[in-house]
C-alpha cells in the first residue's frame, strides 16, 4: 500500500497555498513534514484527509485517519466512551490494544473534561489505531505531551508502521522513526500572493 | 450511525447537555400565558392551539445552534467528515437525536399542558398527534439550519432568522389540525399536509444539510 500524491494543489479559502505537491508514502514509511508557521502543512493534512477538496490533483481519503490540532473528544463522557463511540464508527470493537499503547487503563472512567492537557492528547491519539486505517495524518501530534508520552506515542507510531502502515506527521522534534524522510513544505509555496484588492475574497470566504 | 444517536442522547442528559431546556421554557410559556392574557376560559380557549403550537415552535429553537457548533468546537466534527459514515447520515442522525431529546418530549408534554390554557377536550388528542407529526420537520428543518451558519460567531441569532421563516407551513397547519380539532370539523387535510411536510424534510434535508456541512467544514 503505497499512498501516491502527484501534483496536488491545496487552497485555503480562497487562497491557494500549496502548488504542485508530489510525493509517495510507502508501507512501513513515515514522511515528516516540515515548514514554519503557515507554510501550509495543516491545509496539506486537510486536503489529504479530504475535508478541503484540492485544486489540482487528487487525494485518497478512505485510507487516510486524521489526527487535527483538536482532539475530538466530549468532555462529558469518559475516556473509555469517547474510545468506543469511535471504535463502533470506524467498524472496529476491541480498544484493549489502543488502550495499553497510550498508558490509558488508568484513565478509562474518568470524564474528559477532569483530565489534563497531556492525558486528553494521549487519549485523543489512541483514536488512531482504533480506525484500522494504514495512513495516519497527524497534525503536531506531540503538543502538550511530556518526554515519556513523546517515546510511548513514537513507539505507537513505530507499531503502526512496522505493521505495514504509514503516516505523514507535521512536527517540529524529531520523533526518531525509522524510515522517515523529510519533506520542507514551503517548497511548493504558490508564487503568486493572494489578490488584495478582490472586493470578492472576503466575502466568499 | 447507532453509535453516534447514543452518543448524541447521551450527551444531551448528562450535565449541561440541554435536555429539558426547551420542555422548561414550553412549561413556563404555557403558564405564563394565563397569567398575562387572564385566566378565563372564553378567552384562552380559542388561543390555546396558536400559543402551544409557537411555544413547541420557540422550544425546538432554544437547542438548535447546539447540534453541530459543539462538535465542531472540539474538533468532533472534522473527525465525523473523515469517518466512513456518510455525511448524510450523520445529518440525519443528528437532527434525529434532536428530535428524540427536544420534539418527543413536547409532544408528550403538550396535551397535559393544554389543560392550563382551558383547551377544549376533543381537541387534546389532535394537538398531541399533531405535535409528534410536526415536530421532526422542526428538527430537520433546524438542523439544516444549524449546519449552514456552523462556524459562524453568533451565528444562533442568524440561525433563528434563517429558521423562523421556513418552519410557517409547519405552524400554520400544525395550530389548523387542533383549531379544527376544537370546533368538531374533520382536521384530515391539514394532518395530511404536516405529515407531507415532515416526511419531505425527513427525506431531502439531510442531503442539503450534508452539502452545508461540507462547505463550511473546507
Amino acid at each position: 500500500m503505497t499512498l501516491t500524491i502527484t501534483d496536488l494543489s491545496c487552497r485555503r479559502g480562497e487562497t491557494t497555498v500549496l502548488h504542485g505537491v508530489t510525493f509517495a508514502v510507502g508501507a512501513g514509511e513515515a514522511l515528516v513534514l516540515r515548514g514554519a508557521n503557515g507554510a501550509g502543512k495543516t491545509t496539506l493534512l486537510r486536503t489529504l484527509a479530504g475535508l478541503t477538496p484540492p485544486m489540482t490533483g487528487s487525494v485518497v481519503p478512505d485510507l487516510c485517519a486524521y489526527a487535527a490540532h483538536a482532539d475530538g473528544l466530549k468532555g462529558q463522557l469518559t475516556v473509555a466512551e469517547n474510545l468506543t463511540f469511535w471504535a463502533h464508527v470506524f467498524g472496529t470493537r476491541d480498544i484493549a490494544p489502543a488502550v495499553v499503547a497510550f498508558d490509558l487503563a488508568p484513565l478509562l472512567s474518568r470524564r474528559v473534561a477532569d483530565l489534563s492537557a497531556g492525558q486528553k492528547r494521549r487519549a485523543a491519539l489512541a483514536r488512531l489505531p482504533l480506525t484500522g486505517r494504514p495512513v495516519w495524518l497527524l497534525d503536531e501530534p506531540t503538543v502538550s505531551l511530556d518526554a515519556d508520552n513523546v517515546a510511548r506515542f513514537a513507539a505507537a507510531a513505530g507499531a503502526h508502521l512496522a505493521g505495514g502502515g504509514s503516516a505523514v506527521i507535521a512536527t517540529h522534534i524529531d520523533l526518531g522513526l525509522p524510515g522517515a524522510a523529510t519533506l520542507d513544505v514551503s517548497r511548493f509555496a504558490a508564487s503568486h500572493a493572494p489578490d488584495a484588492h478582490d472586493p470578492f475574497a472576503e466575502a466568499v470566504e | 450511525m447507532i453509535a453516534l444517536l447514543l452518543r448524541d442522547l447521551r450527551l444531551a442528559i448528562r450535565a449541561g447537555g440541554g435536555f429539558g431546556l426547551g420542555l422548561a421554557f414550553f412549561l413556563i410559556l404555557a403558564t405564563l400565558v394565563p397569567l398575562a392574557v387572564g385566566p378565563q376560559p372564553d378567552l384562552l380557549a380559542p388561543i390555546a392551539p396558536g400559543i402551544l403550537w409557537l411555544g413547541a415552535l420557540l422550544a425546538c429553537l432554544l437547542s438548535l445552534d447546539r447540534i453541530f457548533a459543539l462538535d465542531l468546537d472540539d474538533g468532533s466534527l472534522d473527525l465525523l467528515a473523515t469517518a466512513p459514515l456518510p455525511l448524510e447520515g450523520v445529518a440525519a442522525t443528528k437532527a434525529l437525536a434532536h428530535w428524540l431529546t427536544t420534539g418527543l418530549p413536547l409532544a408528550i408534554a403538550g396535551p397535559a399542558l393544554s389543560l392550563l390554557l382551558f383547551m377544549p377536550a376533543p381537541a387534546v388528542p389532535w394537538l398531541g398527534l399533531s405535535l409528534l407529526l410536526g415536530t421532526p420537520a422542526l428538527s430537520w428543518i433546524g438542523t439544516f439550519g444549524a449546519a449552514l451558519t456552523v462556524g459562524l460567531r453568533r451565528g444562533s441569532l442568524l440561525l433563528s432568522l434563517l429558521v423562523l421563516p421556513l418552519y410557517i407551513p409547519t405552524l400554520v397547519f400544525g395550530a389548523e389540525v387542533v383549531r379544527r380539532g376544537a370546533e368538531g370539523l374533520s382536521p384530515a387535510t391539514p394532518l395530511a399536509l404536516l405529515a407531507g411536510i415532515t416526511l419531505g424534510c425527513i427525506g431531502l434535508l439531510p442531503f442539503a444539510t450534508a452539502a452545508a456541512l461540507r462547505i463550511n467544514l473546507k
